[in-house]
């Protein structure tokens, strides 16, 4: 009964946002034009990485922000003994085989998105993702990543470092907070991209990785041996 | 215009949603969740915002989904263990 009245509560709030779509009054401005005008000066080709990354990249920032933060938490609330990059596996040798296969293409697949974002759709998030399923994938099987605890943070923290060093360092030539110089903008779009990108691949794996509750100790004796090892 | 993409995809996102919802089995629900991110990436297709459709798909279909069933095995085992 509760699920019907909820299921009635929706569909009506839906009815009253889609009417509200429908009747909202014509835009003042028209964006995409301005947007595709001031598109030369921006140092990429593609309007949405455009308004992402330069037009209003304060939004993306803080975007950066918010998931160095979520991971934070995240990694605070796992529990003491656990290591987060030993990983016991599926003994499955069909994913073993195709992994050897998919990784080299995902990764590969990570580095062309990130850089057709200039041109195309794409961009550092997606590159990111596809990143951090690869790891996902990874340790799905059994093999965690190389690298101590510190170089863990360092990625983690790498993104939003070097977008606020950037977005803070533009105010010694005398511009406001986050104007890129023109002449550089497109190198250092891309240069934030880079790190944006393994920042998100690391933190979204970490999510997945290193934030939940770990499997008791005696299931753990039931997979395979576990094939992790720093 | 192309009614016959348009419309069955409306149907099937009505469809995956009510079933992940509605479902008793956790487990089901999570993958008729995964199968309406799939389906709301190709509605962000026909609605001409690529990026996002490929942001969606990533992470809204796969990453929440892999978290999701990681809460299913654990709530599993709390349950049960």
């Amino acid at each position: 009964m509760r699920k019907f009245a909820a299921a009635v509560l929706c569909l009506l709030f839906g009815a009253a946002l889609a009417w509200a779509l429908l009747e909202s009054p014509p835009p003042v401005q028209h964006l995409p034009d301005k947007v595709l005008a001031a598109l030369p000066q921006s140092g990429v080709e593609h309007p949405v990485t455009a308004v992402l990354l330069n037009f209003r990249s304060y939004d993306t920032l803080l975007e950066i922000a918010v998931l160095v933060v979520a991971v934070v938490v995240g990694m605070a609330l796992k529990h003491a003994d656990y290591d987060p990059w030993q990983s016991h596996g599926l003994n499955n040798a069909l994913l073993s085989r195709l992994l050897q296969w998919l990784v080299p293409l995902m990764l590969m697949v990570a580095a062309y998105l990130l850089w057709v974002g200039s041109y195309r759709p794409g961009g550092a998030f997606q590159g990111g993702a596809v990143l951090a399923a690869t790891g996902v994938m990874l340790r799905l099987v059994g093999v965690s990543l190389p690298g101590s605890l510190w170089v863990l943070r360092i990625g983690l923290v790498l993104g939003f470092a070097v977008f606020l060093a950037v977005a803070a360092s533009v105010m010694l030539g005398g511009r406001p907070f986050l104007t890129y110089p023109e002449a550089l903008a497109g190198n250092l779009i891309l240069l934030i991209e880079v790190t944006l990108t393994l920042s998100i691949g690391l933190i979204l794996l970490s999510l997945f990785a290193a934030a939940p509750a770990p499997v008791p100790r005696q299931q753990r004796a039931s997979d395979s041996a576990p094939a992790g090892e720093r | 215009m192309t009614w016959w993409l348009e419309i069955p995809l409306l149907l099937a996102l009505w469809g995956t949603a009510a079933a992940a919802l509605g479902s008793q089995n956790l487990f089901r629900a999570v993958v008729m969740f995964i199968a309406f991110g799939l389906l709301v990436a190709l509605a962000w297709v026909r609605l001409e915002a690529p990026d996002l459709a490929l942001a969606e798909a990533a992470i809204g279909a796969g990453l929440t989904g892999v978290l999701l069933l990681d809460a299913v095995g654990h709530l599993r085992q709390r349950r049960g263990g």
